[in-house]
């Protein structure tokens, strides 16, 4: 056990510490001035700005995408829920270069939404886009046990006391699931906020337009400016913690009105 | 509301769960359906408040066809045996839900609501629980909540799924008496489920006994256990002593003795004579139908129990009796048994 | 009491609708169809197109070009360094997943919340960050760079920094699939062992390891996949250095930035199925963890 408590923190605390240690190499006005910077707040606004979106976009398609594997029996069910994990399999990289090709203007999407006026790749939507494609597993994964699982006779008291379906469906169906909702959601966002190898592709990488923040951060150490990016990296970290820990809390709050009933 | 029940025939799969059932249920009855698992007592008990739709047949509620609504129109109160309380709601609002779920033109104020979830929970006598989740309940506290969410929709029928199968055995009493009391209060006409023929008979002004998707019998609670009027029902209800018997020229042969009983018009063949374990006089060697050895003997209570080795059947059997305290008995007496109570059912029937 | 029992009259229904139509248990046919059809579209659009993209483009110069473009040189450098840092990575949080659930799953401690959150970390944290704090601690500038390379020792930019890296990225994959399995099963096993006079060696071996080696498996084949295919962390401190500090996704880049795209394509392709039998080895283990697992009474 002391070997496990020592691996870990060789392996994670250090590190951590050290990025907090190197921040501290900035004076506070130097940090101050790194971060609001014009294009390191472009930077953080669009990776989590985006990610927000691209969560929400994940939320409600991964709950239609659990229910229609849960609920409905079709041809190739078993196919497609094996499918929904491609995202979290694939290297990054290759998804980028895939989303990419796929949505240039010459790409097998890219043309026929270019000929409606819609540009993706190289724009803020291809970032959104990417983000999309990463989160998709993250819904899906954590409600959909949860509906596997969930009761029968709660929509069936549900009927009987006269509901509609869709009043079951929102009255019922969804408050129980909920705390798995904020969970995936918020695991799909602090994937999303993060990603670099499916996004920078997609991006275009124009500073202040379509430059993510951990781009800029690969930006910052090719010139050497360690400190600065440390500064963004430390920024980010904080930011995710905080939302993060903002989620669980709301999760908590959720699931303690909905512990199991025996 | 009265509810008849008409050539009821439910398969799934290859397997037949009711098998063409009959059944009339009279306003404000409390009726038992009873029977072992696989019996299809829940399939009918849900056909007829709307979770499932049988193959055939019908259901009508005082004359209209019931089987054209969906549960949600027929005004039914259903219990499940796991409650199926909303995790997400307060006690308060698991009530209120088929209050509030009504439709725009003749929901209910928030005020009448109010009003009326106090009334119920006053019913159920938890009306200080109204702020609790239902994880924090106990097991009967949650049953008599889900008693009282069913209640609130004003049902013309409530129905109840082995409403007492998942609580231990004194909650399970005490709910018992109440759910009778409940019913002679607010009089709904009201069928609930049970294998357990204890609860069945306590409780039920009438007793449906069910085995393999069809009625064995209907009646009081009296005459299914004092008048079986089948083999599966005698053995179902009440403990019974069940001797192979040969009908032969209207006298009961056990093996090779010749029993002093009445074959009272039954078929000849082989048959199964049907005993209650105190419906034995037990007499000295000789003058009874029956005979055999008392093997162990224990005493505690009203009565003795006693194993008795017959000596007539094959290579013996054991058959284990209750007797009064005052008969003197010893392991090793050889006694006559005396059946003043039985019943003789052909084999297979 | 006044629990009333009104028995409010219901209007006759002039003629009988369709079962399913008046059925609140599931969704109208048209509702249903358009889930289902949404569904499969967004799936289709977001995650198979681009996986059958892949392999299009690799072929798309036919197999020979595909096969030229993955003998070339740096290519098998690349496949080479990765199948290296994956073997050693996949190694290391072996044991050390192992070790970490153990703790976790079988003793009380203090401070076991937090190691729990620990081992989490790396999944909510950037990967260029986690790249990042490598170079903070080797690099020229950072902790003990300088130290190591008065010494010449290369860590950064070189094999043991895209090892390092790779490691932290997926350290949780085998401790956190073992640690509810691990749960789940309690210590009673052990304990009996332990009783009949298992040393602590030989009940790991014989009584922990068969109860676990389905998820342990999982574990491992999950951090393998990531562990070829990380690329953000990697990046970072790889250095790019070609046919030398290069690895499969960090390859896929540099063709791609240079217009090779059919050879970037073919590499990514390798990738593609590394993923693709990845998957359907996790479908087929899970079978096997679900009936493991211990079942419960009802």
């Amino acid at each position: 056990m002391g070997l496990t408590l020592t691996w870990l923190s060789l392996l994670i605390l250090i590190p951590l510490a050290g990025l907090f240690v190197k921040t501290a190499e900035l004076s506070l006005s130097q940090f101050i001035d790194t971060v609001t910077s014009n294009r390191t707040l472009h930077a953080l606004q669009i990776s989590f700005g985006l990610a927000f979106a691209a969560a929400l976009v994940n939320l409600v398609a991964g709950l239609l995408i659990v229910w229609a594997l849960v609920r409905y029996r079709f041809p190739g069910r078993r196919i497609f829920d094996a499918i929904v994990d491609i995202p979290f399999a694939l290297p990054t990289a290759v998804a980028g270069i895939a989303l990419t090709t796929l949505f240039a203007q010459q790409g097998w999407l890219g043309a026929p939404l270019a000929a409606l006026g819609i540009k993706v790749a190289f724009t803020p939507l291809g970032i959104f886009v990417a983000m999309i494609f990463i989160g998709i597993p993250f819904v899906v994964r954590t409600v959909q046990p949860v509906l596997i699982d969930l009761d029968v006779e709660l929509e069936e008291a549900a009927a009987c006391l006269g509901a509609s379906r869709w009043q079951i469906i929102t009255r019922v169906i969804i408050p129980s699931l909920t705390p798995a909702i904020l969970t995936g959601f918020a695991l799909a966002f602090a994937r999303a906020v993060g990603e670099y190898g499916s996004v920078i592709f997609i991006a275009g990488n124009l500073p202040n337009v379509s430059e993510i923040a951990p781009l800029l951060i690969v930006i910052r150490l090719s010139e050497f400016r360690y400190a600065d990016a440390t500064a963004i990296a430390v920024v980010m970290l904080v930011a995710s913690f905080l939302i993060i820990f903002l989620l669980n809390r709301l999760q908590r709050w959720a699931q303690i009105r909905a512990l199991s009933v025996g | 509301m009265t509810i008849e029940v008409r050539n009821i025939i439910k398969r799934f799969g290859g397997f037949t769960a009711l098998d063409n059932v009959d059944l009339r249920v009279e306003t404000g009855e409390l009726l038992a359906l009873l029977g072992p698992s696989g019996s299809g007592k829940t399939t009918l008990l849900r056909i007829i408040a709307g979770l499932d739709w049988p193959d055939a047949g019908s259901v009508s509620f005082d004359g209209e066809d019931a089987l054209a609504r969906g549960a949600g129109e027929r005004h039914v109160g259903f219990v499940f045996q796991h409650y199926a309380l909303f995790r997400h709601m307060s006690v308060f609002e698991n009530v209120a839900f088929g209050l509030r779920v009504q439709p725009r033109a003749i929901r209910k104020s928030e005020a009448q609501i109010k009003a009326r979830v106090k009334d119920l929970l006053d019913l159920v006598q938890l009306d200080w629980l109204a702020d609790r989740y239902p994880s924090q309940l106990s097991g009967g506290q949650r049953q008599r909540i889900a008693l009282a969410r069913a209640l609130a929709i004003e049902p013309r029928i409530l129905l109840l799924d082995e409403p007492f199968g998942a609580l231990d055995a004194k909650v399970r009493k005490e709910l018992r008496k109440w759910l009778r009391t409940l019913h002679e209060e607010i009089h709904v006409t009201s069928i609930f489920v049970t294998h357990d023929q204890e609860e069945a008979l306590e409780v039920a002004n009438r007793v449906v006994v069910m085995d393999k998707g069809k009625i064995e019998q209907i009646g009081s609670p009296g005459d299914v256990y004092e008048e079986p009027a089948t083999a599966f029902v005698h053995g179902f209800i009440g403990e019974s002593i069940v001797l192979p018997v040969e009908i032969r020229d209207g006298r009961v042969r056990l093996g090779d003795r010749e029993l002093n009983l009445d074959s009272r018009d039954a078929r000849p063949g082989p048959s199964k004579l049907f005993i209650r374990r105190h419906d034995l006089a037990v007499g000295p060697s000789g003058a009874g139908a029956l005979e055999g050895a008392v093997k162990h003997v224990r005493a505690f209570g009203p009565t003795q129990r006693a194993d008795i080795l017959l000596s007539a059947v094959g290579e013996g059997t054991l058959i284990e009796i209750d007797a009064p305290r005052d008969r003197d008995l010893k392991p090793g007496d050889i006694v006559s048994l005396q059946p003043r109570r039985y019943r003789i059912f052909a084999e297979g029937a | 009491m006044t629990i009333a029992t009104t028995t409010t009259p219901l209007p006759v229904a002039a003629k009988p609708v369709p079962l399913a139509k008046r059925d609140s248990r599931t969704e109208p046919r048209l509702v249903r169809g358009l889930i289902i059809g949404f569904a499969l579209t967004f799936l289709t659009v977001f995650v198979v197109l681009p996986l059958v993209l892949v392999f299009a483009q690799a072929f798309s110069k036919g197999v020979r070009f595909y096969l030229t473009s993955l003998a070339d040189p740096e290519a098998l450098a690349a496949i080479w360094l990765t199948l290296v840092t994956a073997v050693i990575s996949v190694g290391l949080n072996l044991i050390f997943g192992v070790a970490a659930a153990w703790a976790i799953a079988k003793f009380e401690f203090r401070g076991k919340t937090f190691l729990v959150t620990l081992i989490d970390l790396p999944f909510s944290v950037s990967p260029v960050i986690s790249g990042l704090v490598f170079v903070l601690l080797f690099g020229a500038q950072g902790f003990v760079g300088p130290w190591l390379m008065a010494h010449g020792i290369h860590i950064l930019f070189a094999v043991p920094a895209i090892v390092l890296a790779t490691t932290f990225v997926t350290f949780p994959f085998v401790a956190r699939e073992l640690i509810p399995l691990m749960q789940e099963q309690g210590s009673q096993e052990e304990e009996a062992a332990i009783s009949l006079g298992a040393r602590g060696w030989q009940t790991f071996v014989k009584v922990t390891l068969p109860n676990i080696k389905w998820g342990l498996l999982y574990g491992v084949l999950l951090c393998n996949a990531r562990a070829m295919g990380e690329f953000g962390a990697v990046s970072v401190v790889s250095g790019h250095i070609r046919g030398e500090t290069n690895t499969m996704p960090l390859l896929v880049e540099i063709l791609y930035n240079e217009y090779q795209l059919v050879a970037s394509f073919a590499i990514a392709s390798l990738l593609a199925l590394l993923a693709l039998v990845t998957l359907i080895a996790k479908t087929i283990l899970e079978s096997q963890i679900e009936e493991g697992r211990p079942h419960s009474d009802d």
